[in-house]
């Protein structure tokens, strides 16, 4: 497997991920969800994660912080955290990793707070646990929290139900940064959001970023987003990486067909109004080869035999 | 009533289930189902439960101990040809070789008093459990078909009537009518209704806001047709949990309300049989064979349709099978949709 | 508030339809039975006393809506009539003397059935497969699948009778003069035993298999995943997170349940000759006493809706949500 680029920024990867193969186990059979998938991220780097819904992204996500549970099991492949085997760490090894060393945003943030907890509750919870603040000094410090995602502070005894949609899932990026993590993962933090809502929460995020210096896993379907935010990037498809370089390499030169597919489905941010190109109805692709280089640093795979167009 | 925590439980569960369970089990339909036409996702589903129900161990043990005891109803006349209330014996004796399950304090032998109490038993059991199931579809269906107003009303009488105490209701109906089977069978009808209109209405209420039956409006199709040809073959796994959960209120609430004298008690049945033994002082004098066969038998009807009723639950939700799917809905079924269309 | 407001108004809804049915029964029932009960009773009352009855009972030459409203009306005052079976107490009186005994019994079982019963399927559901989740359920269903009754009297038979290790009749000795003494209270509490055991153990199960399905269903929140995420204790998970959401649903069913537990307290009340409302009922059936049947129906009911409106406001309590609406 080749994908040991250089990582932006610093030689040390972050966050290592080699030959990670997830399976869901059926009664029948098994579907592999993510096929030996590699890629690594450094030091205070964005790296985007693309491709359709489906495709194994968010199983990626979950795996990373081991959240995967049955029928979904890793099979194979390491995933390495600052030198760290994440996948040997025991129990309570495992807990303080989660949320200390790595923190994740998810994809809808009216799901993943809890109805029944006051929003600074749920952030007192982080700090009692990891940092055993009292209530107190937690509380103060959930207030800066808010207010660091300029959120009124008294919304501390909101429920989330009380909030909308954007303020949530600032309050949730606000919950995912309490403890200054390395990497944060954001699994498609701006899906169920507006347009506009969606601009604020990434400037949000890029300004935190530049602040406190996390290196970002960022999971989107996305590619106008994703190529505005990410240094690096890669295209996922059916489970493997198709495509993986840096972001504007892909947005200027995508190569495999499945990623230029990808960047013609999306409208330009900026620029004047071209008409939107999809795969056409009915190509897939299947046995996908492992990646090769084809300029330094941009990863492709040989292009597949096309099954398309029929029947 | 008596085995009214049979009926709380399922009722619970199949509220959960009501909220939780798509119209087409997601677990149950190989690849995304979506966007079937609708006779394909009336059918499948069906199907699939009967089928993993004959591959459910729950569900083959309770059929078998549901089958013997229906056996033995059947063949009670064969197997006791006389009155089995008639005195044969030595009161209050113990099981022996002539009296395997001994004799009552007037003397009758208790197992063919058993063995006939199944056919009253499971006759009215069934009856209620089939009409009130009958019932608990027309209001589910008449409310989740024709919503606001008619809705309204037959959800406000649904939750009227749950709310009423069952007991006590069902203690002043059979008072106030005149005794005998048909009034049992009247008085357990109108108290055990509610409960499965309930949960079928929140069933029926889902699948009303599906697309396929927008669809079936849209076209024209006559209401009738739509109700009991689009909607019901879409709630099959609930209905059946339904009507186990009734004939399981039936038996023991028939049981119970026997037991407070209320019932026919010339008619030989369970209820009646621990009536008498209650009566009789069986407790008191120690004689335990004459209220343990029929209360044994009430308790294992009951167990063997909790079990096909759990069995239900698990084939129709994969979630109480399998330990929890969590993102499998996210990623999997397109993915393997996918390549598989390829 | 809404949400009460409109509960209550329910409430008094089905409180008024108990009262109507209570009205309707004897008017429109065949066979008389009214007629059958004064056949036997008659000489022992006054004229003015079987006056009242006949009008409470419908054997009244009054229009029916003035009947109504005077019945209406004697309801709402708690003007019940006279027993028959305890004449001349009336009926309210009557009630009165028992009701303590159930919500003793009823109060105590309900509530060792239900925090157990919720909190075996807590464990149940966060040890997908563990001991409890795999042998408990099918014992459960096994022992909820008796009749309340012939539980009690196996209870009654084998540890009252045989074992004679706790008294099988009464709420308390007869030996014994009713105080607040430590005498009295373990007296009361020994009685106590059986019968609550009996309905603990039926009704267990349903709150196990209830909270434990729920708890399935909101342990694949999202919300869960989060607070894995965190890093949070699984205990904490368990319970301030998983538990917390799911006893909602639980909460509403134990004001559903109260109704079907009501019953099942009364027929084992009957077996134990436990002194509350359910062996009244059984003294009214047997005596023909109508007035004191009808007066147990409302008090009862009575009792389930207020209970209700009490979970109701224990409910708007515990989510938010509705607090808000």
């Amino acid at each position: 497997m080749t994908v040991s680029q250089t990582s932006f920024g610093s030689h040390e990867p972050v966050l290592e991920i080699k030959d990670l193969t997830v399976k869901y186990r059926g009664d029948t059979r098994s579907t592999t969800a993510v096929d030996r998938v590699s890629f690594s991220i450094g030091v205070g780097e964005i790296f985007g994660l693309a491709g359709e819904s489906g495709c194994g992204k968010s199983t990626i996500a979950n795996a990373i912080m081991r959240l995967l549970r049955d029928p979904a099991e890793i099979s194979g492949g390491s995933i390495r955290f600052g030198g760290r085997d994440v996948l040997s760490m025991g129990s309570e090894e495992l807990r303080r990793f989660r949320w200390q060393d790595v923190a994740m945003v998810f994809q809808s943030a009216m799901n993943s707070l809890n109805p029944v907890m006051t929003i600074g509750d749920q952030i007192v919870d982080i700090y009692t646990t990891h940092a055993g603040y009292s209530r107190k000094e937690s509380l103060r410090r959930a207030a800066e929290l808010l207010e660091l995602v300029r959120i009124d502070p008294a919304r501390l005894k909101s429920y989330p139900h009380q909030l909308s949609g954007g303020m949530r899932q600032r309050a949730v990026i606000a919950m995912a940064v309490a403890l200054k993590p390395s990497l944060l993962i954001l699994d498609e933090p701006t899906t169920a959001l507006d347009v506009v809502v969606q601009q604020e929460i990434l400037a949000q995020i890029k300004e935190l970023q530049h602040e406190l210096g996390f290196s970002v896993l960022f999971i989107t379907h996305d590619m106008s987003l994703m190529v505005e935010l990410s240094h690096r990037m890669a295209v996922m498809y059916g489970g493997r990486i198709v495509e993986t370089a840096r972001a504007k390499h892909i947005h200027t030169a995508p190569q495999h067909p499945y990623t230029q597919a990808l960047m013609g489905a999306f409208p330009p941010l900026t620029g004047p109004r071209v008409p939107l190109t999809g795969l056409p109805d009915g190509v897939k692709f299947s046995n996908i080869a492992d990646l090769r280089e084809v300029s330094p640093g941009h990863f492709v795979s040989p292009l597949p035999v096309l099954q398309g167009a029929q029947p | 009533m008596t085995s009214s925590i049979a009926t709380t439980a399922s009722t619970v569960s199949g509220e959960t289930l009501a909220g939780s369970r798509p119209g087409n089990p997601v677990g149950l339909m190989p690849d995304g189902g979506g966007a079937l036409p609708p006779q394909g996702s009336v059918r499948q589903p069906n199907r699939t439960l009967l089928h993993g129900l004959l591959t459910n161990k729950k569900a083959m043990a309770g059929t078998a101990i549901l089958l013997t005891f229906i056996a033995l109803a059947l063949f009670a006349p064969l197997l006791f040809p006389d009155n089995p209330s008639k005195i044969t014996g030595m009161a209050s004796q113990e099981p022996d070789a002539e009296f395997w399950l001994g004799t009552t304090a007037k003397g009758q032998d208790v197992l063919a008093l058993t063995i006939h109490g199944a056919r009253s038993s499971l006759l009215v059991g069934l009856t209620v459990g089939f009409a009130s199931t009958f019932i608990g579809i027309l209001v589910g269906l008449a409310s989740a078909y024709f919503g606001k107003f008619i809705d309204e009303a037959l959800s406000l009488t649904t939750n009227v009537f749950l709310l009423l105490p069952g007991l006590p209701l069902l203690v002043i109906l059979a008072a106030f009518l005149p005794p005998g089977l048909g009034t049992v069978i009247l008085v357990l009808v109108v108290t055990g209704w509610a409960g499965s209109a309930r949960v079928l209405r929140s069933q029926a209420l889902s699948i009303r806001s599906k697309d396929f039956v927008a669809a079936a409006v849209v076209t024209g199709e006559r209401p009738m047709r739509i109700m009991f040809r689009e909607i019901l073959p879409n709630m099959a796994s609930i209905v059946m949990g339904t009507l186990l959960a009734c004939i399981i209120y039936g038996i023991g609430a028939q049981a119970g309300l026997e037991f407070l004298g209320l019932g026919d008690v010339s008619t030989v049945s369970w209820g009646n049989n621990l009536y008498w033994a209650g009566n009789e002082g069986a407790l008191l004098t120690g004689s335990w064979w004459v209220f343990v066969p029929s209360g044994l038998c009430i308790a294992l009807v009951a167990f063997s349709l909790s079990l096909i009723n759990y069995a239900v639950d698990e084939v129709t939700n994969p979630r109480l099978r399998k330990i929890a799917r969590r993102k499998i809905q996210t990623t999997k079924p397109v993915a393997a949709g996918k390549r598989g269309a390829a | 508030m809404r949400f009460i407001l409109r509960r209550l108004g329910f409430y008094l809804i089905a409180f008024w339809v108990s009262i109507t049915l209570n009205f309707l029964l004897p008017r429109f029932m065949p066979g008389d039975p009214v007629s059958r009960m004064f056949a036997r009773t008659q000489d022992r009352m006054q004229p003015e006393q079987i006056e009242a009855l006949r009008r409470l009972l419908g054997v009244d030459d009054r229009p029916l809506w003035e009947q109504y409203i005077g019945y209406l009306h004697n309801m709402l005052t708690g003007q019940m009539g006279v027993s028959i079976s305890r004449f001349p107490t009336p009926v309210t009186e009557v009630i009165a003397s028992q009701v303590g005994w159930t919500l003793l019994l009823g109060g105590t079982a309900l509530v060792i059935a239900a925090v157990l019963g919720n909190l075996l399927g807590i464990l149940a559901a966060w040890r997908r497969g563990g001991a409890i989740d795999s042998a408990l359920p099918p014992i459960l269903i096994f022992i909820g699948s008796f009749p309340y009754f012939w539980l009690a009297m196996g209870a009654l038979y084998l540890f009252g009778v045989t074992l004679g290790w706790f008294p099988i009749r009464h709420a308390f000795s007869d030996t014994i003069e009713p105080s607040f003494s430590w005498e009295f209270m373990s007296d009361v509490g020994m009685h106590l035993v059986l019968p609550a055991l009996t309905i603990v153990l039926v009704s267990v199960g349903g709150w196990m298999l209830g909270m434990r399905n729920t708890m399935i269903a909101t342990n694949a929140e999202d919300y869960i995943t989060m607070a894995e995420a965190k890093g949070l204790r699984p205990g904490r998970i368990m319970f301030r997170y998983a538990a917390r959401n799911a006893m909602l649903p639980s909460v509403t069913s134990f004001g559903m349940s109260l109704g079907f537990v009501v019953g099942g307290a009364l027929l084992t009340e009957v077996v134990f000759a436990y002194p509350g409302v359910g062996y009244q009922l059984l003294n009214a059936v047997q005596g023909l006493d109508y007035p004191l049947m009808q007066g147990l129906f409302l008090t009862i009911t009575a009792a389930v809706l207020l209970a209700n409106f009490l979970v109701d406001i224990l409910y708007v309590r515990l989510d938010p949500r509705v607090r808000s609406n």
